[in-house]
């Protein structure tokens, strides 16, 4: 049994298994929530399989259909690929079983909301083990299109508008990436990433296609000043969808970027400093546009473009310190994705409950909804990066690459950043706490809702206590 | 000039046509037809520049466009039924930042 277990292609069945599931809810609308729901979790069981085996056997590699590459598609996966599948399956699997609750009302939303949303996930898995430049282009295509249905879900004008404007920059994204893609293959002839990493020798036939391909990578990932979309696209869709989105969308293209930059390590000064000093901008920037919003929503959207900018502060880092900047990028990603959702969920049930999201008429929510407040508390101090949360591991380490090569700079950037995060969640944490002056519709929450919002918090805050465990699995993947 | 060469230019001339209507079309369908134009641009390049080799003609290059296409004319699809469903949610087939505008570019530009 066991060695029947250990011998199943997980790499396959991790997408394979959204795939049918997605098909199946699509075909029994009735049952949708159900079969939702079951084909998350046996897709979490496949994507933890999968890191076990890398974790146990290192890399793996798969054929699809025993055609061998080029021809065929081949599946990798190693250690940085599996701590996103991880990712991808601890978010996935709580974000169903809130949105089962929380879609109960509204049957023709359910019917659309599971067969998206298994899409997407396929999308993400196949997209963490692509291991050809163009395959990976397909899976990015694919996540986009079903992110961008998913934000148009709710319905509302403001919603659809902002699905829109995503649509667009997305698929402006991809076609930047194609193009990259493209002249990539006219100047190696292949486009295996672990060939062309052997083949690459720089100058300016790489530079071109590399930097079209960076480009639009950092139009989808939302980085300053790219960031426009994001805030109405997250801001407006139903709190789970934004969970998605935060956690897990924005993190696939940044996972892509990353893997670009290992394959090809380009060389020079000029472009890692630039994606830093967007980052650090980012980090500002987001944190005062998140600091002057009325919405909560809104709050939580941008506080997503300044934890984006953090992502980007290990490229300038990276040179000097590869091993701590890239593990401290990675990991702040990890506990961003974790956070960001048990915070967009817990902003959900406050919305349910008070039937609105206006942060200064937030009627006495830590006396009605105290889990809920934990909750966003929680993530809060994650984000903001208190020890022993996630958050804190991956900061420390950043800090750490900072000051061990003595930029003063950066090494403030992180720590101001910090503070600003601190400022905004407690804002939100002093208007819970006081009496709004109106009278406010109130709804029940159930406590399922309640309850999946602060475990996926609390994960976050112990994250940090299996990074000794994690970050190991990332040796030789980091350049 | 060959004639792979002849198609690349081709296709990063339709990209740079594209990427000007789809920043400053106002028009959300005009704006989705720059987005397939860019698409039909960045397929051109890629088969333009894999027919540009000594070896002859390469069919990876075929096989990722007629990929592409599939990809195109489902992200085409999705784009149309949104820009309908916003037109009847907000009365015009634009982006609130450009809603001001002129959508059918009578006045010139």
């Amino acid at each position: 049994m066991s060695e029947w277990l250990a011998g199943a292609p997980w790499m396959m069945l991790a997408i394979m298994l959204p795939l049918a599931g997605a098909l199946v809810a699509f075909l029994l609308p009735r049952h949708s929530a159900l079969v939702g729901l079951g084909a998350g979790l046996l897709t979490a069981c496949a994507a933890l399989a999968v890191m076990l085996q890398v974790a146990a056997d290192g890399r793996q590699a798969y054929q699809l259909g025993g055609w061998p590459a080029p021809l065929g598609i081949e599946l990798v996966a190693d250690g940085l690929s599996v701590l996103m599948l991880a990712m991808t399956a601890v978010v996935g699997v709580a974000v169903s079983v809130y949105a089962r609750v929380y879609l109960a009302d509204s049957p023709d939303k359910v019917r659309r909301f599971w067969p998206l949303w298994l899409f997407l996930w396929a999308a993400l898995n196949a997209l963490f083990q692509a291991g050809d430049a163009f395959n990976l282009y397909v899976t990015l295509e694919l996540m986009g299109l079903s992110a961008v249905a998913l934000v148009a879900l709710s319905g509302s004008g403001p919603a659809l508008s902002g699905a829109m404007r995503y649509l667009l920059v997305s698929l402006l994204g991809s076609l930047s990436y194609l193009v990259g893609v493209a002249l990539l293959y006219h100047a190696y002839g292949t486009l295996d990433l672990a060939l062309l990493s052997e083949r690459a020798d720089g100058g300016l036939q790489l530079a071109v296609p590399l930097g079209a391909m960076i480009a639009g990578l950092l139009l989808k990932t939302g980085l300053f000043p790219f960031h426009i979309w994001l805030p109405p696209a997250h801001g407006s869709a139903r709190a789970p969808v934004s969970a998605l989105l935060s956690g897990l969308v924005v993190k696939a293209s940044f996972y892509l970027l990353l893997r670009l930059w290992f394959t090809f390590t380009p060389e020079g000064q000029g472009v890692p400093l630039l994606l830093g000093s967007l980052g650090a901008t980012a980090i500002f920037w987001g944190s005062i546009q998140a600091l002057r919003q009325k919405r909560l929503k809104l709050l939580v959207a941008y506080s997503t473009v300044a934890q984006l900018g953090y992502l980007f502060i290990a490229f300038p880092l990276a040179n000097l310190e590869p091993a701590l900047a890239w593990g401290g990028s990675i990991y702040l990603a990890l506990s961003h994705a974790m956070a960001k959702g048990a915070m967009f969920l817990a902003a959900g049930s406050i919305m349910t409950q008070g039937g609105h999201d206006e942060i200064d008429e937030l009627d006495r929510v830590v006396e009605r909804m105290p889990l809920t407040l934990a909750a966003f508390a929680l993530s809060g101090i994650s984000l903001a990066g208190l020890p022993p949360s996630g958050g804190f591991v991956g900061k420390w380490m950043l800090l750490q690459a900072a000051m061990t090569q003595g930029s003063w700079f950066w090494a403030l950037v992180i720590i101001v950043g910090g503070l600003l995060t601190a400022t905004y969640v407690f804002r939100v944490l002093g208007f819970a706490f006081t009496k709004s002056p109106h009278e406010h519709e109130r709804h029940d929450v159930p406590a399922t809702m309640e309850w999946t919002a602060l475990v996926l918090a609390l994960g976050a805050v112990l994250l940090g206590f299996a990074a000794p465990w994690a970050l190991p699995l990332l040796e030789g993947v980091l350049p | 000039m060959s004639s792979g060469l002849l198609f690349a230019c081709g296709g990063l001339g339709l990209l740079a046509i594209g990427l000007w209507a789809l920043v400053l079309r106002a028009h959300l369908i005009r704006k989705v037809l720059a987005v397939n134009v860019m698409g039909s641009g960045a397929f051109l390049l890629l088969v333009g520049a894999g027919s540009m080799g000594e070896t002859g003609v390469d069919p990876v290059p075929q096989a990722m466009v007629i990929t592409g296409i599939v990809v195109a004319i489902s992200a085409t699809a999705l784009a149309l039924a949104l820009v309908l469903r916003l037109a009847n949610a907000t009365g015009k087939p634009a982006l609130p930042e450009d809603r001001e505008r002129d959508l059918m570019d009578e006045g010139g530009r």
